[in-house]
């Protein structure tokens, strides 16, 4: 047997990601990249790889997986009721893996999306600069049934000392997002910021990587814009109310006012955010923009 | 509020944002490609992306913005330079369309709604040299400004889940290529066989922001012969300099 994982069950869905390609945005190729990035750096500096190695994003409902070489894993994220060989592990501790074992979730406890990382990082193809699935630029966008995953074999005849991290649970209970103001945010009347600074908001069914919705609709007599840059954490406001945050795998431009813009953190916060979450908008200052 | 353009602002903790004038004219677009042309130029060292759009720069930074109110002072002195050098090499591009109506899904429709024949929505079409903006939307996506308005016409109420990668599409003031199958609210006139994106070319795509593209009528089977050449890597589009 190959050094590979193998896909038992697909599981809900899950992706190869890094931190996503750069420099490809004028072709119109989005950035892509782990939606919790702080969770996917966690779940790498635990087992000593690079921060930046392609993990597996896990979300919610996660995959049945066969190892079939011997290597070192660990959780960073979710708690999705994670087992090896149906024996329950945590998140955040490095677990070395034999040959035939089997890496199963459950039901999901705390948090959307989990961090899965192999010892050296997953070996998918490197496509424009990143490992990170994309439909139409990788050759998978999402885990298939029977599908095989490249990795790095790991010696495990050292006794490996389980190694643990303390990593803080705060950022999958955090309520409150730091948001900046978006290119027409100016645009908004005093009651519209009121209601979007006041109010709590939820996660709508409709969201994915490339884009979270939100439940409920913030009524506005904003026009559409001339076609300009979204970016990853951009909060566009449609004519009929709809609030939408934009996500890693967002297009590159957009014709919706952008009225927020998310913090990089507020992004990983959001991710983690299930069906029906609630969360409020901080507004934050940037830098010394004031003084410009 | 009264805007002084261009607006230079920062957009989240890794972006900055210039906002032109809210308009579509090549006149802009000129303007904006020898901006980002200087701040490309000025940024060569550094890992700083730059994309424009029909009325703005984006620059992107692959960490957070330290010092902001320098790097925004930075950008407004690049902005300053009022000698626009208009000699931006432009390249025309044709760019074969079959209008069958095994591709044109709504050709029929268009030429019911918009009181025309076939023969005439092609014609009107493929006249124009349509300018290209920026790409965005999807990876190879072109961006075209030059519709004319006897073509224009509202998207379909109800997107179609799945277009073909390839189908030539209208809507509202703008026409364009689908470069990969999935939903999509344009009516569908036509299909090319061009590949607008391919990840294994460096650039992945030829045509960028201030080149120009003609569209040119094919038969069904000179859009299978096509499409056999591009298989076998024998096929470019047939392309000259333009203008200056």
């Amino acid at each position: 047997m190959g050094t590979e994982i193998e896909v038992l069950q697909p599981g809900l869905f899950s992706s190869i990601q890094d931190f996503g390609r750069t420099g490809f945005l004028k072709y119109g190729v989005p950035l892509s990249g782990a939606m919790d990035n702080f969770s996917a750096k966690m779940a790498n500096l635990v087992l000593n790889n690079r921060p930046d190695s392609a993990v597996l994003e896990i979300t919610q409902m996660g995959p049945k997986l066969k190892f079939h070489s011997s290597t070192r894993i660990a959780l960073s994220g979710a708690d999705l009721s994670a087992a090896i060989n149906n024996i329950p592990i945590k998140v955040n501790i490095v677990y070395s893996i034999k040959e035939g074992d089997i890496l199963s979730f459950g039901k999901p406890v705390l948090g959307m999306r989990t961090y899965l990382s192999v010892a050296g990082g997953f070996q998918t193809e490197m496509e424009l600069g990143s490992r990170s699935w994309y439909d139409g630029i990788t050759s998978y966008y999402r885990l298939e049934k029977d599908q095989k995953i490249p990795i790095h074999p790991v010696n495990n005849s050292i006794v490996y000392t389980y190694s643990s991290v303390k990593v803080s649970q705060k950022l999958l209970l955090k309520e409150e997002v730091d948001v900046f103001e978006g290119p027409e945010f100016y645009l908004l009347t005093k009651e519209e910021t009121d209601s979007l600074f006041q109010n709590a908001f939820s996660i709508d069914k409709n969201n994915n990587r490339m884009a979270i919705q939100l439940k409920e609709e913030l009524k506005n007599n904003l026009e559409p814009i001339i076609t300009g840059p979204v970016l990853p954490g951009t909060v566009q406001l449609t004519p009929s109310g709809k609030l939408i945050v934009l996500m890693r795998d967002c297009q590159t431009t957009g014709g919706y006012p952008r009225v927020l813009q998310l913090s990089n953190q507020a992004m990983d916060v959001i991710s983690q955010k299930s069906v029906g979450g609630k969360f409020r908008f901080k507004l934050q200052t940037l830098g010394n923009n004031s003084f410009v | 509020m009264n805007l002084n353009f261009p607006v230079v602002k920062q957009m989240g903790e890794r972006a900055i944002l210039v906002q032109f004038e809210p308009e579509i004219n090549e006149m802009l677009l000129e303007k904006l490609l020898f901006y980002k042309n200087r701040i490309e130029k000025y940024y060569i060292k550094e890992k700083v992306e730059v994309i424009n759009t029909y009325n703005s720069l984006l620059i992107s930074y692959m960490f957070n913005i330290e010092k902001v109110y320098d790097e925004i002072l930075t950008i407004k002195h690049l902005l300053e330079e009022a000698n626009i050098d208009k000699n931006i090499d432009s390249r025309l591009f044709h760019v074969p369309v079959c209008y069958d109506k095994e591709f044109g899904w709504d050709l029929e429709y268009v030429c019911l709604e918009k009181k025309l024949s076939i023969e005439e929505v092609i014609r009107l079409h493929t006249q124009p040299i349509y300018t290209v903006y920026f790409l965005g939307f999807l990876p190879g996506f072109l961006y075209l400004g030059g519709l004319y308005k006897r073509l224009q016409i509202s998207r379909k109420i109800q997107p179609r889940l799945k277009v073909e990668k390839g189908s030539v599409g209208i809507g509202e003031n703008q026409t364009g290529i689908y470069p990969k199958t999935g939903p999509g609210g344009w009516q569908i006139i036509g299909k090319s066989p061009v590949e607008l994106f391919d990840k294994n070319k460096m650039p992945p795509t030829e045509i960028t922001p201030g080149d120009k593209v003609k569209f040119f009528p094919i038969l069904n089977s000179e859009y299978k012969e096509i499409q056999e050449a591009i298989s076998k890597g024998g096929f470019q589009l047939r392309r000259e300099n333009y203008g200056n």
